[in-house]
């Protein structure tokens, strides 16, 4: 059976490569604009992991990822953050929200698979 | 979808997030400090710059990066956005669009100029730094915090290096000198529960470990309690592994690289003779447990994973499964409520989701399409009306009813299709903002910029042609009509000078209004000017408004000295043409020492048109209503003959040339008698006005326009072609051809060829 990818990111750039990276690796996705959409088809769709990213309009990936580890059904997808800032603090914030990983931007689709290959089963 | 195609995406994107920009920072700069403001402002360099990252365009990224540091210091209120911070931003965002266009379409950019930006900027940053000094005596937050432990982790010795993405790639080992000898790793690896609340999960730990190399696995379960005291959410169980393999300590790590935080981690190499000695200690012996990968490729859930690991102990299949209990029992228990508490947050969210617009992108070609075939239902529908009107002798009826309605539905689909296209006057203001900042800078005025009505929508043809032609006359407002400082201040005005550019929707066209508060039109220096060139007689008796108008005529410039800005060989003349070539009109209206309003009228869209329909010579033609002054009949007493043929018409004590569209057109040998037709008086590119003669005039009526080129071929003194309610062809009049054939210059067939070709 496929795995199925949720990612949310506000920029359509980003989520263009998302899906034609996951569709090449074989993987079902689908995708939210942000935050609170990524709740919204969270619901509906019960991924098998989550790619977010952190700078998004209306709910931001930290407020997100707190939404998903706070939902009784989803609350143990692994969730990866998408993130171009390779400080330390954003990464602590990610993990403190619940993050599973992280893939620094910009990604090399080898660099996402993996990532994706090391926290699903 | 290839990766020309995301560039593509990538590009357009930047277009909107550039836009974001520049209206975040004007907002800004107008004392807007909703932080939500700042936020979509350093949002939009955010997105520029990861997805310029993505595709290599490294001139980019560094500029946006820099750009983006600057803007978090205003983001954490760091740095206070004052007019001269944003001046500097302003700037930046012009300098990024630059780089994003060079990126596009090749070509370079003011590298110099992106330089002295970054410097500016990067001096904020650190500027702020500086200041922020005395009063935060800690260093500034850039430098990494210790990493906080979470306060559920239960040794919080862990690790506090914080994290450090460590780069994994197997590619980084390769050169490294094939050992003697393959080093094993001892690894102590003991989960915190916060681990399995991450989503994160031993087993997939222990599987990545396995990859690595030969591996043995001892899993300690003395901290599990018995079953009525165990917590389904806790971690009890804790692992030692070796690892025999090349890749050494590091390449161990990074397979935690996730986990690290939450959980108690311990890695060294051992040498081989070292591992006898370890045998020694009194620790548990490392037992060799087959590690079953096949199992996790397959699996539909955590559990069951696990029993592979440790099934070959004895007594501790009940232990895993109550572990693998445990992971099941992590899905679905919570307290209730935090359920609530989430999806009281859900449904607000939701709320709010629905309040933001929804829109789809659409190609415009088959907006287009969708356009014309509107378009051929509206004439197919007034077709249909006529026939049955035709035949339809009794005038009651049903089908006369219905076609009522049809008619309606037609109107009203036709509307809505033309809305598709519609879209808000945004963009063109936003630049503009742009060319005042860059003549503002270069004239050394101070200017600011105020628009209205940037919502104001209207065809996106228009739009597209509107830039142009407003820059220019922004230019000009700004070059021409505005004081420098110092002498604004001495006039008593504000020496910050204000050029106002507003859009609105009135009887169904739109009007763009640009208002300076300059000094005005110099009616002495235009007069001179046009008595010089010749345009008016010296003695000329001219009303203030005729002098101002005066400045739309071909090649007239009243700056003494051409500047670089407004003298690139484009005059007011060339402005006035493209608006009327959008079918519109412009107009200026000055008060001395108080500025200039230029006030333009535009049709709403290109598809339709308002036309008088007409007879000339048994044709029906369709003249643009808005070329159409006032329509009059001629009396003998007023037609005077003037020369060989010309004749002239009196309109209240002025005469105006007389122009036969039938005779122009050759739809006939010899002159019309003027008596007998009626006289439209339009008024021409020029400014000028003339009387054309008509045969007879059929009505008003809104018709859809044909391309003549697309169909047939161009047709001199045509502009395009409808399709009336009978079925019939008519031809729209291209007046300002007609008028400048009246002139003596034929209407010359090779202009056209040059034209369509």
């Amino acid at each position: 059976m496929k795995k199925k990818v949720l990612t949310v990111d506000d920029s359509r750039t980003i989520r263009n490569m998302l899906l034609v990276t996951l569709n090449n690796a074989g993987f079902e996705t689908i995708q939210a604009e942000d935050g609170v959409e990524g709740l919204e088809v969270l619901e509906t769709s019960n991924p098998d992991v989550i790619v977010t990213d952190i700078n998004m309009p209306r709910l931001d990936g930290f407020g997100f990822i707190e939404g998903v580890r706070r939902n009784e059904k989803f609350r143990a997808i692994p969730i990866l953050v998408l993130t171009t800032e390779s400080d330390a603090e954003k990464k602590n914030r990610a993990r403190q929200a619940g993050a599973t990983g992280w893939i620094v931007k910009p990604f090399d689709p080898t660099k996402l698979i993996d990532a994706i290959e090391r926290v699903t089963a | 979808m290839d990766m020309n195609e995301i560039k593509e995406i990538f590009f357009q994107e930047c277009e909107e997030q550039l836009a974001e920009l520049e209206s975040g920072l004007l907002k800004l700069n107008d004392g807007d400090r909703d932080p939500e403001t700042v936020n979509a402002v350093f949002r939009a360099v955010h997105s520029i710059k990861g997805g310029a990252g993505a595709f290599g365009l490294d001139d980019l990224v560094s500029f946006a990066h820099v750009f983006e540091t600057t803007l978090d210091c205003v983001r954490s209120n760091k740095l206070e956005p004052t007019q001269d911070v944003l001046k500097v931003m302003l700037k930046s965002a012009d300098v990024l669009a630059d780089l994003t266009n060079a990126a596009r379409d090749g070509g370079s950019v003011d590298e110099a100029r992106s330089r002295t930006l970054i410097r500016e900027l990067e001096a904020l940053a650190h500027g702020e730094t500086h200041a922020a000094e005395p009063a935060a005596p800690k260093p500034v937050a850039a430098a990494p915090k210790p990493a906080e432990p979470a306060p559920v982790v239960a040794k919080p010795e862990v690790n506090d290096e914080g994290f450090q993405p460590i780069p994994f790639s197997f590619g980084d080992f390769d050169e490294e000198p094939a050992a003697k000898y393959v080093p094993t790793c001892q690894i102590v690896f003991r989960p915190n529960r916060e681990l399995y609340a991450k989503g994160n999960e031993a087993v997939l730990l222990l599987r990545d470990l396995s990859r690595l190399g030969e591996m043995s696995v001892y899993c300690d379960m003395d901290r599990l309690p018995p079953l009525d005291k165990m917590n389904p959410e806790e971690a009890y169980f804790s692992w030692k592994m070796s690892v025999t393999t090349d890749k050494g300590e590091d390449g161990v790590r990074s397979v935690f690289e996730f986990a690290e935080w939450d959980c108690e981690l311990d890695v060294r190499t051992i040498e081989e003779e070292v591992t006898g000695e370890a045998a020694d200690d009194d620790e548990p012996p490392m037992q060799a447990v087959p590690f079953d990968l096949s199992l996790l490729e397959d699996g539909p859930a955590v559990s069951g994973d696990e029993e592979p690991v440790v099934s070959e102990s004895d007594a501790t299949a009940a232990i895993a499964a109550a572990d693998t209990a445990s992971k099941v029992a992590q899905v679905a228990s919570r307290a209730a409520e935090n359920a609530k508490a989430a999806a009281a947050a859900t449904a607000a969210q939701a709320s709010q989701a629905s309040a933001a617009g929804q829109t789809i992108r659409v190609d415009l070609d088959r907006v287009d399409r969708l356009i014309n075939l509107v378009g051929e239902l509206v004439i197919n529908q007034a077709m249909l009306s006529q026939s049955v009107v035709e035949n339809d002798n009794n005038g009651v009826s049903s089908i006369n009813m219905g076609l009522e309605e049809l008619q309606q539905l037609t109107r009203e689909i036709q509307d809505s299709v033309m809305a598709i296209r519609a879209q808000p006057v945004k963009p063109v203001f936003q630049r503009m903002a742009r060319t005042v900042r860059e003549i503002a800078d270069i004239t050394g005025k101070s200017v600011r910029l105020i628009t209205e009505g940037e919502n104001t929508e209207v065809d996106k043809t228009v739009i597209d042609k509107l830039a142009e032609p407003l820059t220019h006359m922004i230019r000009n407002a700004v070059d021409h009509g505005l004081e420098m400082p110092e002498k604004r201040e001495a006039l008593g005005k504000n020496p910050e000078g204000t050029v106002r550019l507003t859009a609105k929707h009135r009887s169904g066209r739109i009007v763009i209004e640009l208002a300076d508060d300059g000094a005005g039109i110099n009616r002495e220096k235009v007069r001179q000017k046009a008595i010089d060139n010749d345009l008016i007689a010296a003695d000329a008796n001219l009303s203030d408004e005729e002098i101002d108008n005066l400045i739309f005529h071909a090649g007239f410039s009243t700056a003494d000295k051409v500047s670089d800005l407004s003298g690139r060989g484009v005059g007011m003349d060339v402005v006035k043409r493209s608006i009327q070539a959008l079918g519109g009109r412009i107009s200026i209206s000055s008060k001395p020492g108080q500025g200039s309003v230029f006030t333009m009228s535009l049709p709403l869209t290109l598809a339709v048109l308002d036309g008088m329909v007409v007879t000339v010579a048994g044709q029906t033609l369709v003249v643009p209503l808005t070329a159409i002054v006032e329509t009059l009949q001629p009396e003998a007493s007023a037609i005077h003959s003037f020369g060989a043929s010309q004749r002239l018409i009196s309109i209240r004590n002025s005469f105006c040339p007389l122009v036969d569209v039938g005779r122009i057109l050759n739809f006939r040998a010899t002159q019309a008698n003027p008596i007998e037709g009626v006289a439209l008086l339009v008024e021409s590119e020029g400014g000028g006005q003339r009387a054309l003669m008509v045969d007879a005039i059929q009505g008003q009526r809104q018709v859809v326009i044909k391309s003549l080129e697309a169909n047939y071929t161009h047709v001199p003194g045509i502009a395009a072609a409808t399709i009336l309610g009978d079925g019939r062809v008519a031809l729209i009049l291209d007046v300002d051809a007609v008028v400048a054939a009246s002139r003596g210059q034929p209407l010359r067939q090779d202009i056209s060829l040059a034209a369509t070709g």
